[in-house]
């Protein structure tokens, strides 16, 4: 009876378990053959077109791959130093009842749905953005911001995770040396957990480019390549989420599958990336 | 009271009336302890878990401040200055007493900057005197003939033992007056482990070693002098063959024939 019990629960919980890998499959097979008429009608040229005319049909990906890539880099740029210094201060510098309550705070800014995030830069960082370098305050360089500000407690929170990874023994031996916390940090943690903060910055990443609500706002939705990061640009996921209502032939709402299948693509790399290089070299390397 | 025989060396450190008080905890983890380490002799730990012996060897470079709260009450006295005073200056303490670790710990870099990051953080910048100093330590420590001809190879890349001897090297660069060791010889095999006791019992020429380890026989093979301890009590020191073959405190005795432990 045991015995049979404990069979059945193996093979229940391996069917959940598997139910992922299914779902995923379905997934990918629904948007590449939803995607399939556009594929046929424009090829990889889809990938370097930058004219999106659907009155004539013609659907070019560049100008919402662009804006995907360029506003996430912009995020980057921003987020990366910001980041890294908040989980430099928590892991090793800060007193423990400081790290813990900033750690949860940070843990909670991770937790806010993206929505809030795009009212806000809608609402009030893009007319502030406006008086400083003018426009009309949406555009790449204002969709960078409001990623970087959204991405910035999640990268904290696992760059930090990363950093304490670092055994207490090795900064022990390097203390012992007589050595400083700066020295320490600069000799010792850091390299020693290099991979693993790379590893979590490319993680944020992945979750910068697929984001949607954040940015929608304050994209400014123009379908082409802006002369300028401060122009309206638009995104993957900003012209999915926008066009989807408007797509009235079948090669416009194939075209539209087309984009997620690449953002998939790309979201898909780099997680990869992250997870099978840089974030498990950190688990072999640990003593 | 504990019996502590009579130290024949100079003593390089006494330890008088020292309590420990572990962050939050309000009784003390050490109590009271008075003992003398000889100059250019070996000392040896034991004791069963949690009788305090490697939380005696953190006291001696401070390696308890790294985590708030701790407290230290009485003296431990290095060369006749109290190391407990507050405005005690921790980076050349540690430079004058340095530590070895129960698992090797290279850092992350070359073979040869593991063992030049001690002089490095001393502002030493001569790449010869460097590479000078950094062989004589790898002679010392008796792994030169092994890495001497791969000096820019990652350290973690050398066998555990080898990872080990490395970090004595690493720590013997810089001279200190006394070198800590915590287990030392917990993650090694039993070559390696001769290899690291071999090392000790050449080190202490030059140099004082406290050992702490929970290996009776390995305590007896390297030690001069041997404490006992018990539940953060000192029981008693001696002189290593008197304490294992006549030992005075019948707890002592017990110990070491197995009766508990």
């Amino acid at each position: 009876m045991n015995r049979t019990m404990d069979i059945l629960f193996h093979n229940i919980t391996r069917f959940f378990a598997l139910f992922v890998l299914i779902v995923l499959i379905a997934l990918f097979f629904v948007l590449f053959s939803e995607a399939k008429p556009a594929i046929d009608a424009f090829g990889l040229q889809f990938v370097t077109n930058s004219k999106w005319a659907p009155n004539m049909d013609i659907f070019g990906g560049y100008p919402a791959i662009y804006g995907s890539i360029v506003s996430t880099v912009i995020a980057m740029i921003i987020a990366t130093p910001v980041a890294v210094g908040i989980a430099i201060f928590l892991s090793e510098l800060a007193p423990p009842w400081l790290a813990a309550t900033v750690g949860m705070a940070i843990e909670l800014l991770a937790a806010i749905p993206s929505i809030i995030y795009g009212m806000w830069g809608l609402f009030y960082l893009a007319p502030l953005l406006r008086d400083i370098w003018g426009g009309n305050g949406l555009g790449l360089a204002t969709a960078g911001v409001v990623l970087s500000i959204m991405i910035l407690p999640f990268m904290a929170a696992i760059t930090r995770d990363a950093m304490k990874t670092t055994p207490s023994i090795l900064k022990e031996s390097a203390y012992g040396m007589g050595a400083t916390r700066w020295e320490v940090l600069k000799d010792v943690v850091i390299p020693y957990v290099k991979s693993g903060i790379i590893g979590s910055i490319i993680l944020a990443l992945g979750r910068a480019i697929g984001e949607t609500m954040a940015v929608t706002f304050v994209m400014g939705n123009a379908h082409k390549i802006p002369n300028s990061i401060f122009k309206p640009a638009t995104s993957i996921p900003v012209t999915l989420a926008n066009e989807f209502t408007e797509a009235d032939t079948d090669l416009y709402y194939s075209s539209l599958f087309y984009l997620a299948l690449i953002l998939l693509i790309i979201s898909f790399t780099v997680i990869a990336i992250a997870k099978f290089w840089f974030l498990r070299n950190l688990q072999e390397q640990k003593i | 009271m504990p019996t502590i025989c009579d130290v024949t060396h100079e003593h390089i450190i006494d330890v008088k009336n020292f309590s420990f008080y572990y962050a939050g905890v309000d009784t003390p983890n050490l109590k009271k302890i008075n003992m003398p380490i000889g100059k250019g002799a070996v000392t040896a730990l034991i004791g069963p878990s949690g009788c305090g012996k490697t939380t005696l060897l953190r006291c001696f470079n401070r390696m308890h401040d790294l985590y708030p709260g701790n407290r230290y009450e009485g003296e431990i006295l290095f060369d006749g200055h109290n190391i407990l005073d507050k405005n005690e200056d921790l980076i050349k303490l540690r430079t004058r007493i340095g530590m070895i670790f129960q698992k090797p710990t290279p850092f992350p870099m070359s073979i040869f900057d593991n063992v030049a990051y001690g002089l490095r953080l001393q502002g030493l910048k001569n790449k010869n005197e460097l590479s000078d100093r950094v062989e004589q330590a790898l002679k010392d420590a008796a792994l030169w003939k092994e890495v001497g001809s791969r000096l820019k190879s990652p350290g973690t890349a050398l066998s555990g033992g080898q990872q080990q001897r490395l970090c004595i090297a690493r720590a013997i660069a810089v001279e200190p007056e006394v070198l800590l060791f915590d287990e030392p010889t917990s993650a090694l095999d039993p070559i390696s482990t001769q290899a690291i006791e071999e090392l000790i019992t050449k080190l202490k020429e030059k140099v004082t070693i406290i050992i702490v380890t929970h290996n009776m026989q390995q305590a007896a093979r390297v030690s001069d002098y041997t404490a006992f301890m018990y539940l953060g009590d000192l029981i008693e020191l001696g002189v290593t063959e008197e304490l294992f073959i006549t030992p005075k405190e019948e707890m002592t005795e017990q110990y070491i024939t197995g009766k508990f432990g």
